[in-house]
């Protein structure tokens, strides 16, 4: 007990004790998905080695941690405007991850800092674009809504408008004939959007390469999924389509969903729906409290019940595939990159202003940008 | 017959092509040319296209590269843009583009915005096209004119073809520009032929998007104007001609980036200032234009006030009568020349 607290008797604890004491690789059972017009679903139980549990703990732990920092700058007015929270999902973006690979895409709405992170962004880059400075990973001119890599199509910030873009993606991957596919997420609140109603009609009728995922966090901003939805099973909406209702707080469901999912429409079957059962600590954004639609009792029970971070913690020491040593020294890992990138993300200096009219069009002659008043001269460049 | 030398001839070869056949043929041969290039929209392709500007390509092309949709404008307009992202470069067909109102958001705020957004990360090479504006008898939900709409956003390009040369030129030009594009063609213009040299009919030929052209030098009065109302400017000044007015007319081609320096250099020529047309006044392309004037160089050499010609400001009606008397008339622009040149 005394040792874990000194982190340096830790770590030489931990180096005392090999790694062939660890066990490499255990089987857990799952939860059982609920099915929609499927005879069978993923496995009841998921394989996880070692190094992939290390990776999905220190991935996850890197989300939490970056969000709470992302908690901090903006009650410090370092981060301005709008910045929604992702802690208490993790399991969703990690687990889905492990799912695909990197060639294959993604797109999702506003709460977007941790898929980000999972489709290749930095800690640093991602919390310098949330402070608005140079270095941010869209160099300060996207903000919190709007982070993009390669293959991932942000942040998007208008409710339900990336899902048609999501198809609109999976349509390229089949017209190119790469096998690639794309993960398209939604929350609750945005289930109810027209606009999702038209694109599970063509992706089913052209049969593309896209999973629908639908982010049940319980709530649409302040309204419950009972006040705003007539039905709240969102993993049968699609109708014609197949649909999957997965506990989104174990990333290995999550994980085991999506391979499934995956190799539904790498086979050509067309699309497929996930409903992750998952919940958000924070409240919509920083705007809110969060507490004024749902009780504390219930956050509480939900971060002492489900934490997604907890629960494959618990399963990796109780099966010894990690010590706490081990965990706690990725912890202190964890807690210094983000140090590091806030550090990093308060001092770049902001973008320089001849970037106010830079990208605005792709590929072109530098013209004219009309300035606030006739006479300033203001140039773009692409 | 003895050694006389051969008389050179010079032959200037022209055909006659109507805009919707000039429009039909740019995008045959842009698909032909990228195999990147579709198009998508309602009864595009197996209708052969509401209004025929598709005609063929289904039959030449298929089922992968000429796609019927459903009706439902903001989900396949969502998709293209989703398409352009990843690397496809769509052609959105709006069946008109009054349609295009349930599809903006993905428009203005997938499309325009996202290379800003992104920082450069995100190009969009989207075409959106379609009739705009007034038709015949088609009355209210099916007669605006996008122009000024479009034209106020940043990070869209907008084009209004006249005729078959424009149609055709920027057509393809469109096509080719990485940038998110909103094409605006006019149902009435689709029947008329132009005729077209050689050089336009060239595979490669594309015009600057951004280059306003003068359809007619003059140098009592610049009339501006795009799509059909350049016929009409036209038109106005062959009778004017005949009092001795001699009108500039202008031929805007493309809506944004706006050319004011062919209107100020027009206008810093003439004196006076007259814009035309078919959109309705408040907040439209000739208020853009009279205001550019003002704030520029022009302004010292006007001798009248700048002003425009509009639609009437009212939804469109459906009787003949009233429709005629909605939209900017031949006569209109006649008497408002006078008007400005004090006649």
């Amino acid at each position: 007990r005394v040792l874990e607290l000194t982190g340096c008797a830790a770590s030489m604890v931990a180096s005392s004790r090999s790694y062939a004491d660890f066990t490499p690789e255990a089987t857990f059972d799952i939860k059982k998905v609920d099915l929609h017009r499927l005879e069978e679903g993923p496995p009841l139980t998921a394989t996880l080695t070692r190094e992939e549990g290390l990776k999905y703990y220190r991935t996850m732990q890197t989300i939490r941690r970056m969000e709470l920092k992302a908690d901090q700058l903006y009650k410090q007015k370092i981060i301005r405007g709008f910045c929604h929270l992702y802690d208490g999902q993790e399991a969703c973006a990690v687990g889905i991850e492990g799912g695909i690979t990197l060639s294959d895409h993604l797109i999702t709405a506003y709460r977007a800092h941790g898929y980000t992170l999972t489709r290749g962004g930095t800690v640093r880059e991602i919390m310098a674009e949330l402070t608005g400075r140079r270095g941010g990973i869209a160099k300060g001119k996207g903000g919190s809504m709007h982070m993009y890599t390669k293959n991932f199509y942000g942040g998007n910030g208008i409710v339900g408008a990336q899902v048609p873009l999501g198809a609109g993606v999976a349509l390229a991957c089949k017209y190119l004939g790469n096998d690639q596919l794309c993960v398209s997420l939604y929350g609750d609140g945005a289930a109810n959007q027209g606009q999702i109603f038209e694109t599970y009609n063509m992706s089913s009728l052209w049969k593309l390469p896209i999973i629908f995922i639908c982010e049940n966090n319980q709530y649409g901003m302040g309204t419950s999924v009972e006040r705003s939805s007539a039905s709240t099973e969102y993993y049968k909406r699609g109708d014609y389509i197949p649909g999957l209702r997965v506990d989104g707080m174990d990333v290995l469901c999550v994980r085991e969903a999506t391979k499934f999912a995956a190799d539904h429409c790498r086979s050509g079957k067309g699309p497929i729906l996930m409903e992750l059962q998952t919940y958000r600590y924070h409240g919509h954004s920083m705007s809110d409290p969060g507490v004024s639609y749902r009780t504390r009792e219930e956050i509480q029970e939900v971060r002492s019940k489900s934490d997604p971070i907890s629960m494959l913690k618990d399963r990796m020491l109780s099966n010894n595939m990690a010590s706490i040593e081990e965990l706690k020294e990725i912890d202190i890992a964890v807690r210094k990159e983000i140090e590091d990138a806030a550090q990093f993300a308060t001092t770049d200096p902001e973008p320089p202003l001849d970037d106010l009219c830079s990208h605005i069009f792709a590929n072109d002659q530098p013209f004219e940008v009309r300035a606030a008043t006739p006479w300033t001269k203001l140039t773009s460049t692409s | 017959s003895s050694a006389r030398p051969l008389q050179r001839l010079s032959i200037v070869l022209l055909r006659k092509v109507n805009v919707r056949d000039a429009l039909n043929q740019a995008m045959d041969e842009e698909l032909e040319r990228d195999e990147k290039v579709f198009l998508l929209g309602e009864e595009v392709a197996q209708y052969d296209g509401a209004y025929k500007v598709s005609r063929g390509l289904w039959k030449k092309y298929g089922d992968k590269r000429i796609i019927d949709t459903p009706i439902t404008e903001m989900g396949f307009a969502g998709i293209a843009v989703g398409a352009a992202f990843a690397g496809l470069r769509p052609i959105c067909e709006f069946m008109t583009w009054n349609f295009s109102m349930q599809a903006i958001d993905q428009v203005i705020n997938s499309a325009a915005k996202t290379y800003y957004m992104s920082a450069g990360a995100q190009p969009v090479p989207i075409v959106f096209r379609g009739p705009n504006g007034s038709s015949a008898g088609v009355a209210a939900q099916h007669s605006q004119c996008f122009a000024a709409w479009y034209g106020h956003c940043p990070g869209l390009k907008v084009v209004s073809p006249w005729n078959s040369e424009d149609a055709r030129g920027l057509l393809k030009a469109a096509i080719r520009d990485n940038n998110p594009v909103v094409f605006l063609e006019n149902e009435l213009m689709y029947g008329v032929p132009f005729d077209l040299s050689e050089e336009v009919m060239h595979k490669d030929f594309v015009l600057p998007i951004g280059k306003a052209k003068v359809e007619r030098q003059g140098t009592h009065i610049t009339l501006v104007s795009h799509s059909r109302c350049v016929g009409f400017c036209l038109d106005a000044a062959a009778v004017l001609a005949k009092e001795g007015v001699e009108c500039e007319v202008v031929n805007l081609r493309t809506i944004r980036p706006l050319d004011v320096e062919t209107i100020e250099a027009s206008v810093m020529k003439t004196g006076h200032l007259v814009t035309v047309e078919g959109g309705w006044p408040q907040y439209g392309v000739g208020a853009e234009i009279c205001a550019r004037i003002m704030e520029g160089p022009a302004f010292n050499y006007l001798d009248a006030p700048a002003v425009r010609v509009t639609g009437v400001d009212i939804p469109m009606p459906y009787a003949k009568i009233l429709e005629d008397h909605s939209v900017p008339q031949i006569k209109d622009i006649i008497f408002t020349v006078k008007k400005v040149l004090n006649m």
